[in-house]
């Protein structure tokens, strides 16, 4: 943070005394927010970098409409701007930028999808047992240390195998990243579990009761916004989890049989296009940097959001 | 107003809770309006669980908490809600006492949503003034300022008008002063006389006697979740007839001696001066207490835990451990 202030106009960091606080000019809550993260470099750098992720892979498949899976192209042609292959080609004559930005988009589906509701069930879990504790605690906890033991990756390559005998149409990124969501839950659950422990016999939780408050007031008034940024950090390990699940899958040929992702495409330029061996690097590299910066950028994100929601770690 | 019945708090300990640890036994006293009760005693005594009982935030094993007549001890719902309208709290902790996230003056504005959600917004305001005035904050300086920001004495203050802002007739102050510096001590124990002149009753809970004796009317000395000596401050440490209170009343000047000590020194003179327990004086261990020929204190069928040395001036068993209570 100092870094940052020394950056600033000099009148700023003026007042020393713990007056100077007021004469920061943002009074509203919400506009606070703002204006501690557009002075927090780390959020910045991290939401840059998912911005253009995300416009790559909102925007890419627009700007070229080409099929990921036509194999009707160039073969082994690599990245130039005349030939039309801005990323080069596949050895089977497929767009690398298609398929890029097709599995760019597909990643961010499922970690957004699977993150989301592992961090929903995560969190309705953990925030009953650890605030309701007693008999609830125990019967929850019970249920996610069953979850906790089941080998996560294990069972999804046995769905997925099992689907692709019976229900082929459920291959899909939806059905995959609905099933990495419904299984990576429980250690969220634990970890929300254990933070509202110590949060609920605090002294304000007890003053809100005394405010006539209950419940579930109590844990999305008082509990979770204390915790917001370790939410968001278990979402982003969430999402960043459901990301590397779901190319782990694609990666052993479970993956997606009606789509593209960043995984299947790592998996089919090591497997059937011997890009190795031909010495494709851009068939292979792109993927993975794209799922090395979508789940790094988050990680910096968190630090950044961390000095913004917690006002004694702000330096004015 | 305040009446406690023979409260007792047990929690269940050891494996499948076969256990039971008594927190607070047989606990009665009655605070009344414009009366100060300072409930004293040692770390682990049980006087944060019965201010905690009486403020609904634990629940009570046995016995009975009635207020103004009313037994709050099944009350649920919307009529807790109504009873912390008369009954409020201010603890031991001014830093943990608010949400360090939000801002200090949100502890006012909860009030606001909760019972006075249909006042008018210059109403509520002059309201909150007033409130702060009373207990001698600057509403600019403590408004809309984060509780890292604030002094230990001003957020105990405020929490004090927070609890202004309503028709209080309860306030349960769990070591309310413990944790301020001597200066602003005797404000707020000003602060504690002013409400009590309004004809606020006030549950005072300390561990400092010279504190319990400065403000309060009456006195409750408790030990081990037990009462061993309740009645007029003054009685009470004019007098002190329990060989623990007196323990206590002889080493308070002793700057270097603790508490935790108290109970040896007893044990090591050998209980020689703790006297004959007054208690089992009046109710002989071998005599029923209940049924046929009991010696009853009042008129219930349950044997009763003090006896009454004089007027306004109660003391429970001399037990103190192995062999102090000298029976008759």
């Amino acid at each position: 943070m100092s870094s940052v202030i020394a950056s600033e106009p000099k009148a700023e960091q003026a007042p020393q005394s713990p007056g100077a606080a007021a004469a920061v000019p943002t009074p509203k809550p919400r506009g606070e927010f703002l204006y501690f993260a557009l002075r927090s470099r780390k959020f910045l750098i991290a939401s840059t970098i998912l911005l253009i992720l995300v416009g790559i892979a909102v925007l890419g498949p627009i700007i070229d409409s080409t099929n990921p899976n036509a194999q009707d192209g160039l073969m082994n042609q690599g990245p130039s701007l005349k030939a039309g292959y801005w990323m080069g080609s596949t050895s089977f004559g497929e767009d690398v930028f298609s398929q890029f930005a097709n599995g760019l988009r597909a990643t961010f589906f499922v970690g957004l999808l699977g993150g989301g509701l592992a961090a929903l069930v995560g969190m309705a879990i953990g925030f009953t047992a650890g605030y309701r504790g007693g008999w609830i605690d125990e019967i929850l906890n019970m249920v996610t240390n069953v979850f906790l033991v089941i080998p996560t990756l294990a069972l999804l390559i046995v769905i997925a195998s099992y689907l692709q005998r019976s229900w082929p149409e459920a291959r899909g990124i939806l059905f995959e990243a609905i099933f990495v969501g419904l299984t990576s839950w429980p250690w969220a659950a634990r970890a929300i579990r254990a933070q509202t422990f110590t949060l609920r016999s605090r002294d304000f939780i007890d003053l809100a009761k005394l405010s006539g408050r209950r419940g579930w007031k109590i844990i999305l008034q008082e509990i979770a916004p204390n915790m917001s940024s370790y939410l968001f950090m278990t979402f982003i390990l969430l999402f960043g989890g459901a990301i590397l699940i779901a190319a782990s899958l694609d990666f052993i040929g479970l993956g997606p049989t009606n789509g593209m992702s960043l995984g299947l495409m790592m998996y089919n330029s090591l497997n059937y296009g011997a890009a190795l061996f031909l010495g494709l690097w851009w068939w292979f590299i792109p993927p993975g940097i794209g799922i090395m910066a979508t789940v790094g950028a988050l990680y910096v994100m968190n630090v950044g959001l961390d000095e913004i929601f917690n006002p004694k770690l702000r330096e004015i | 107003m305040l009446s406690l019945n023979r409260v007792s708090k047990y929690y269940k300990v050891g494996t499948f809770g076969g256990k039971e640890l008594a927190a607070v036994r047989d606990v009665s006293f009655d605070v009344d309006a414009g009366e100060v009760v300072s409930l004293i005693g040692e770390s682990g005594s049980g006087k944060t669980t019965i201010g905690k009982m009486v403020l609904k935030l634990i629940d009570i094993s046995r016995g009975s908490i009635t207020c103004d007549g009313q037994d709050v001890t099944g009350l649920h719902g919307g009529a807790v809600k109504s009873y912390y309208r008369h009954v409020q709290g201010v603890f031991q902790d001014p830093f943990s006492s608010y949400n360090p996230i939000f801002k200090a003056d949100r502890v006012l504005t909860m009030i606001r949503s909760e019972y006075f959600s249909d006042m008018a917004r210059s109403e509520w305001n002059d309201k909150v003034d007033a409130a702060l005035r009373a207990v001698t904050l600057d509403p600019g300086q403590v408004l809309n300022k984060y509780p890292h920001q604030l002094s230990g004495g001003q957020l105990q203050r405020l929490l004090v008008a927070r609890a202004l802002l309503l028709d209080l007739k309860i306030l349960v102050a769990d070591e309310i002063i413990s944790m301020l510096d001597a200066s602003t001590r005797i404000d707020v124990l000003n602060l504690l006389a002013e409400l009590k002149g309004r004809g606020m009753g006030i549950l005072f809970i300390t561990h400092d006697l010279s504190l319990g004796n400065y403000i309060s009317e009456k006195t409750v000395i408790l030990r081990h979740g037990v009462i061993a000596e309740m009645g007029a401050t003054d009685k009470v440490f004019g007098n002190p007839t329990h060989p623990y209170t007196k323990a206590l009343i002889s080493s308070v000047p002793q700057l270097h001696k603790k508490w935790a000590d108290v109970d040896a020194e007893i044990l090591a003179r050998g209980g020689a001066d703790t006297g004959t327990c007054l208690f089992h004086q009046a109710y002989p261990p071998t005599a029923p207490v209940t049924g046929k020929g009991a010696v009853k204190q009042d008129s219930s069928d349950l044997p009763p835990t003090l006896v009454k040395v004089e007027d306004d001036h109660y003391v429970g068993c001399f037990d103190l451990g192995a062999a102090t209570c000298q029976v008759a």
